[in-house]
């Protein structure tokens, strides 16, 4: 079953294109992993679909509804609506300083009423569980490590189920020996069926979670497929030269 | 002498301190109301917001005291307010403008992920300024807010410019009895009181010593 069909996706700002015309779609379960340059527009590409930003033009539909066709204009109900259908994680993690792990987790469900406090709570501290993080419910966000803040950023998010849960560079902010900690919890989410968006300059990761490699370059989707193509068999001179910049195997 | 002088003292501070506290409590939040016009995305409020906010922090206290009070009789010919409202006025105004651009330098220092990650989450305006922003306002404007409250105690003594008897004006009555420690007595009361505010500034910063952001 497609869960996410990105169509004819366009941005400018101030005239100047940053995403230019980007269409995929994921299925049920499939991780996807964006790969790029600096300034290639991934980062606006996750932003347009947690509606941060509105594309200028293209469609977005998630379980074969649309939920965004560019120039209807959404009402703000819709807009929170449709946000709910995804889950970003920062890549500087932007927990609520002034909350423990756990409150951090409650708050976004408390607030939107998705059940009994008692409910909430138990879901809350499940996740913490998944990510590892069980004992450290009660702890504020300065108290805890940049891997241990980005699991907890991740078990937020996981809080209002999200269709597709997207991640910008999750471990771009942390110190090597943290990042280990993230991503195992990410791989363990794909071993959950979670469908996934994920953008990453760790190319061993990506090309070990992902059904599917986007590689971008200058607003466009230069190449895109299984990473065994992608990755090892890259088609385009561009999709080359980037990967031998980031990987000195080429 | 001293009990008589003490007494009309307090007589005069209780004015400055009913000033002190119905000023910050019209102010504090007009000053929020204020702060929502100058950051307002339409346009025209933005800037007719920013303006009033221009005059009023750019002109004195004083003046805005007798405009209030004198003006809208002159002007208009309408009956004037009692002493004491003119003064409530001008002060929540006044204050209002100064909280106002405290506030505005408090939001805007927060950074744009807060209300970022309260969006994706699916939360509206409101929730993510009252359950994700504020407390963190709070927080960062304690130290200039502090600053401007203290003032505020030593300002009360310009509404003796329209006649209301607070406490240097019952001080200065004793000069004609001969008598000047009085004026300086009333020093005291002034530094009693912002000495009572600090403490309570302080403890309040402790308080939201839990978090750092
Ligand atoms: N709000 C904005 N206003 C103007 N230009 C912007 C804005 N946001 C992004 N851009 C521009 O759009 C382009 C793409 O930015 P984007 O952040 O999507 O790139 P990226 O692929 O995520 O890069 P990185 O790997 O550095 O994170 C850049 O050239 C950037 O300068
Ligand atoms: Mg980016």
């Amino acid at each position: 079953m497609t869960v996410l069909q990105v169509e004819g996706i366009k941005k400018s700002y101030n005239g100047t294109p940053v995403l230019k015309d980007i269409s995929f779609s994921l299925e049920k379960g499939q991780v996807a992993a964006i790969i790029g340059s600096s300034g290639s527009g991934k980062t606006t590409l996750l932003r347009c679909l947690n509606f941060l930003e509105t594309p200028d033009a293209g469609m977005i539909s998630v379980n074969g509804k649309p939920i965004f066709t560019a120039g209807q204009a959404l009402t703000e109900a819709q807009l929170l609506q449709n946000r709910l259908h995804f889950g970003l994680v920062f890549q500087n993690f932007n927990l609520f300083p002034q909350y423990t792990a756990l409150e951090n987790i409650l708050l976004a469900p408390k607030l939107l009423k998705k059940g009994s406090e008692k409910n909430l709570k138990e879901q809350a501290l499940m996740l913490l569980d998944q990510v590892g993080l069980k004992n450290k419910a009660d702890f504020y966000p300065y108290q805890l490590s940049g891997g241990q803040q980005q699991r907890v950023a991740i078990a937020r998010a996981l809080a209002l189920s999200p269709e597709v849960l997207c991640f910008d560079e999750p471990t771009s902010a942390l110190d090597p020996e943290l990042t280990g900690e993230v991503l195992r919890v990410i791989r363990e989410l794909k071993s959950h069926d979670r469908t996934m968006v994920i953008v990453t300059h760790e190319i061993e990761f990506a090309k070990n979670v992902a059904d599917v490699i986007i590689y971008m370059a200058e607003g466009v989707i230069e190449e895109m497929g299984a990473p065994e193509c992608v990755i090892d068999h890259p088609q385009s001179e561009r999709t080359r030269t980037f990967l031998r910049g980031v990987y000195d195997t080429y | 002498m001293f009990l008589t002088v003490t007494n009309e003292l307090f007589r005069g501070f209780w004015e400055n301190i009913q000033i002190f506290f119905l000023t910050l409590l019209f102010s504090l939040p007009l000053g929020l109301i204020v702060c929502f016009g100058s950051m307002s995305r339409f346009k025209p409020l933005k800037y007719l917001t920013r303006a009033f906010v221009w005059v009023i922090r750019g002109t004195p206290l004083m003046l805005q005291l007798i405009v209030i009070f004198y003006g809208p009789g002159l002007m208009f010919g309408l009956p004037s307010m009692d002493r004491f409202t003119a003064v409530i006025v001008a002060f929540a105004i006044n204050y209002a403008c100064y909280f106002s651009e405290i506030y505005r330098g408090g939001i805007e220092s927060i950074p744009k992920g807060q209300f970022e990650a309260g969006q994706v989450l699916g939360m509206n305006k409101r929730q993510i300024f009252f359950k994700v922003v504020l407390l963190q306002v709070v927080k960062r404007i304690m130290a200039p807010m502090s600053n401007e409250v203290i003032t505020l105690v030593k300002d009360t003594s310009l509404s003796r410019i329209i006649a209301v008897y607070e406490v240097i004006y019952m001080g200065q009555n004793f000069i004609k009895k001969g008598l000047i420690w009085p004026l300086f007595y009333t020093g005291a009361f002034f530094l009693v009181f912002s000495g009572l505010l600090t403490v309570l500034f302080s403890r309040l910063e402790k308080k939201l010593d839990y978090f750092r952001g």
